[in-house]
């Protein structure tokens, strides 16, 4: 059932038009994964995260500068060419300045029936960010109420809260497993996994996970797991990268990314307030560097990640241009170091040069083996 | 060919005075301490009223005016830069932040001596890279770090909700400093601050307002030494009786018709912060009759602007012209935010169409006849959309050159390939280098 994941990953829009077909549903693109969902499934609709190809792209020249991150444009670069035509609506929760470029363009150039921008807390460590949001979760609310013309209840709230709480319960399980000495995943089937949630209907993905759950306990993997290794970066779905680190002596076991575990790594927690325990969801989750002040939050579940996945070394996948990163990793390299975990920082664009970082990758287990040996 | 119109031109009289408030700015920085003071750093767009109320021996040091002062000084720049390189900080970040942090990392202030530690960092948050340069300052310093977030949004659309989220974070802050400080706050020094922010800010976009009589009183050029006062401390008395010093002087030009550039036959604007080590390129402008009268940089990165009652752009009314009194700190607080978040500089972070909508509106009431878009590879924050604004006046007939650049790190501006660009930009709007204009340029 594993297989499914890469399936969908690679045949995603085919799959959206034939869900928007087959239940006459809306399909809203999410910009960055602060959205909140929950409201999107209320209303029966299906989010679908916008992500780019990795194909090298030529098109978002005159709508964003060159400096800005690949990400930003190889996304925009995806409605430029229409292979996300199905979108009956587009959301963006404030994010990067590089990501709300891409939401911008599209507004202007791809018009859909329905756009909403939610002023989503830049700084979610102040307390006074709870009650504003929970106050934009209500707005956004409305929108969508007024946009479909029908009111949701509290009984859809709940639905909605189900279906991505079941989901994100899911996907924990199944990184649970990335724990044992052999992990019966790759972290390439992982990232296959976790990604394809963002844009495959949780229902269905979820009776997936149900299904891999019952057959991981068995699943023994041809390969020796190697070294463990942790992801860390930001949109970073690059299969071959992680591919070639797997065939090369290392498994990745864990990750800390926006297209894996910073998505779906905290459940949502009911309160009595189901605005405001939307809002603290995405409050709450583990942030994106755009958002960790005036603290750095984030290191210590960096770390906390590393140890319970016992990861022998991290490979810090910097989306080239990417400043929210690029603004934590030289210290975030060191507080993993100094708590003994090795590190490697690649630089990443929209395709990437394999073999040199073979070579790096390569090097990089080798140093982690030879600790091993003294 | 016709020899142009040569319009009088004379030096601003206030121009030796503006040098002077910059010099003592950092000089007062520098010596804070030993005069029992207190000293905070951030952003030129910190909300720098607030600190106020610690007292009157509390005084700031912009960074990213620090940062391009040392722009001017290609060696030392360059050194600032490598000495953030070589603590593994990208190289494509904000580089005013490298410059700052290198600086910092090497311990060396511009203006001589030791860097000068601030006892706070306060900042807001709404440019990626800003709230990171603080962040990082602030661990690099072991000192408290105070961080707005003001991403609530475009102006045009803030609500109630929106202006409390900010200033609840205000209230916070300034708990934060009475804890760091020691001090008791003073709300009757805040009040004083706001009304001088609202004053000094409104009073520059008067003075940007009076750049649309032709010929222009005061080119670009000239604008970046008088804007940056408002960068350094908006909030003070000192900088907003300096501008109504050079509000009246300037009045008192376009009364005169004196020019600032003297062969001025076509209008610019220009955006973002220039490449600061090479502003002669707008000299070189002026050897085809060029002036760019400003740009909603130099407008609107202090300068808060409104509709005035005749439908055009200009100074919005402080709160003190609409006979409003601000008796609380709450009221001083909420004036402050809202002020803040009308900024035009602002509203792009949003929504590129925002920024197209007010440079066409500056096209028009300014009487242009082109724009110059510097892609700036040193500033994420104010080059975010602009290729958005490209296609925007284009479509609108607007006549767009772009160059590329960066404002302070010079290994990412080709100075001869910008002036090849301008030359054939002056072709297609069928201007040629005026001879006399070249001259007095070569013999001064």
């Amino acid at each position: 059932m594993i297989e499914k994941f890469k399936e969908w990953y690679e045949t995603r829009h085919a799959y959206a038009r034939q869900w928007k077909e087959r239940t006459g549903g809306k399909v809203v693109g999410t910009f960055c994964t602060y959205v909140p969902e929950e409201i999107l499934a209320a209303a029966n609709m299906l989010p679908v995260r916008i992500l780019g190809s990795h194909e090298p792209q030529d098109v978002t020249e005159p709508h964003i500068f060159g400096m800005f991150c690949p990400f930003c444009r190889d996304a925009l670069a995806q409605g430029l060419k229409g292979r996300f035509n199905y979108l009956d609506g587009v959301v963006l929760a404030h994010s990067c300045i590089h990501f709300r470029q891409t939401f911008n363009s599209w507004r202007i150039h791809l018009p859909v029936q329905f756009s909403y921008y939610i002023p989503m807390p830049n700084t979610v460590q102040t307390p006074h960010a709870r009650l504003y949001h929970t106050v934009e979760v209500e707005k956004f609310k409305k929108a969508i109420e007024e946009y479909t013309g029908r009111p949701i209840t509290e009984q859809d709230l709940d639905r909605g809260i189900e279906i991505l709480n079941r989901n994100r319960r899911l996907l924990r399980k199944v990184y649970e497993y990335r724990k044992l000495d052999h992990p019966p995943l790759t972290g390439e089937e992982a990232m296959y996994m976790a990604v394809s949630s963002q844009f495959i209907d949780k229902e269905e993905h979820s009776k997936v996970l149900e299904a891999v759950l019952k057959e991981l306990p068995e699943r023994k993997l041809p390969r020796d797991a190697g070294i463990r290794l942790m992801a860390v970066g930001s949109e970073n779905d690059d299969a071959e990268f992680f591919r070639m680190v797997e065939a090369v002596g290392g498994t990745v076991v864990i990750d800390e990314q926006c297209a894996g575990s910073r998505y779906f790594w905290n459940e949502l927690v009911p309160n009595g307030n189901r605005m405001a325990a939307i809002a603290d969801r995405y409050i709450d989750r583990p942030p994106c560097p755009v958002k960790d002040y005036p603290g750095h939050s984030r290191f210590q579940h960096v770390l906390n990640l590393a140890k319970d996945y016992r990861a022998q070394g991290a490979i810090i996948m910097q989306e080239k241009f990417c400043d929210p990163h690029e603004g934590d990793n030289p210290r975030l390299k060191k507080y993993l170091e100094d708590n003994g975990i090795p590190t490697l920082s690649l630089e990443f664009d929209s395709t990437n040069p394999l073999g040199p970082f073979r070579i790096r990758v390569e090097a990089f287990l080798e140093t982690i083996r030879g600790e091993e040996l003294f | 060919m016709a020899i142009p119109t040569k319009y009088p031109t004379e030096p601003l009289k206030c121009w030796p005075k503006a040098k002077e408030i910059r010099q003592q700015y950092y000089k007062d920085y520098a010596t804070a301490h030993d005069r029992g003071g207190i000293r905070w750093s951030g952003g030129a767009w910190a909300f720098d009223a607030v600190p106020m109320g610690l007292g009157d021996d509390v005084h700031v040091m912009t960074g990213e005016p620090y940062a391009a002062s040392i722009a001017f000084d290609r060696k030392f720049a360059q050194e600032c830069q490598d000495a953030t390189d070589a603590r593994g900080w990208a190289r494509d970040l904000c580089s005013y932040m490298r410059i700052y942090w290198g600086s910092m990392y090497l311990n060396r202030f511009f203006f001589g001596g030791e860097f000068p530690k601030p006892d706070f960092y306060y900042q807001t948050q709404i440019c990626c890279s800003h709230a990171k340069w603080d962040q990082e300052a602030a661990l690099y310093e072991n000192v408290p770090f105070f961080c707005i977030d003001v991403c609530v949004g475009p102006y045009e659309t803030l609500d109630e909700d929106r202006l409390n989220y900010v200033v609840k974070q205000l209230h916070d802050s300034i708990d934060g400093m009475e804890k760091t400080t020691g001090r008791k706050y003073d709300d009757e020094k805040l009040i004083a601050a706001v009304h001088n922010e609202c004053r000094s800010t409104s009073l520059w976009a008067e003075i940007c307002t009076l750049n649309k009589a032709i010929p222009a009183p005061l080119d670009e050029k000239t604008m970046f030494s008088l804007y940056v006062l408002a960068t350094l401390q908006r909030s003070s008395k000192q900088i907003g009786d300096f501008y109504e010093e050079l509000r009246d002087e300037v009045k008192d030009r376009v009364a005169r018709g004196i020019a600032a550039v003297p062969y001025e036959r076509c209008r610019i604007i220009t955006d973002t912060q220039p490449p600061w080590g090479f502003l002669k390129i707008y000299r070189y402008m002026e050897q085809f009759g060029v002036v760019s009268v400003g740009s909603l940089y130099t407008f609107g990165l202090e300068g808060i602007f409104g509709d005035q009652e005749d439908g055009s752009w200009g100074p919005r009314k402080t709160p003190q012209q609409l006979g409003i009194k601000i008796k609380t700190r709450e009221e001083a607080l909420r004036i402050t935010a809202d002020w803040n978040l009308s900024r035009p500089q602002w509203q792009h972070f949003y929504d590129p169409a925002i920024k197209t909508r007010m440079m066409l509106r500056i096209y028009n009431e300014w009487k242009l006849n082109g724009v110059i878009l510097h892609l700036n590879r040193g500033c994420e924050g104010l080059t975010v959309g602009s290729s958005e604004n490209r296609l925007g006046l284009v479509k609108a007939g607007v006549p767009v050159m772009t160059y590329e650049g960066n404002m302070a790190d010079e290994k990412e501006f080709d100075e001869r390939r910008t002036t090849s660009r301008i030359e054939s930009f002056m072709e297609t709007l069928g201007l040629e280098q005026i001879e006399a204009a070249r001259a007095a340029q070569a013999a001064s």
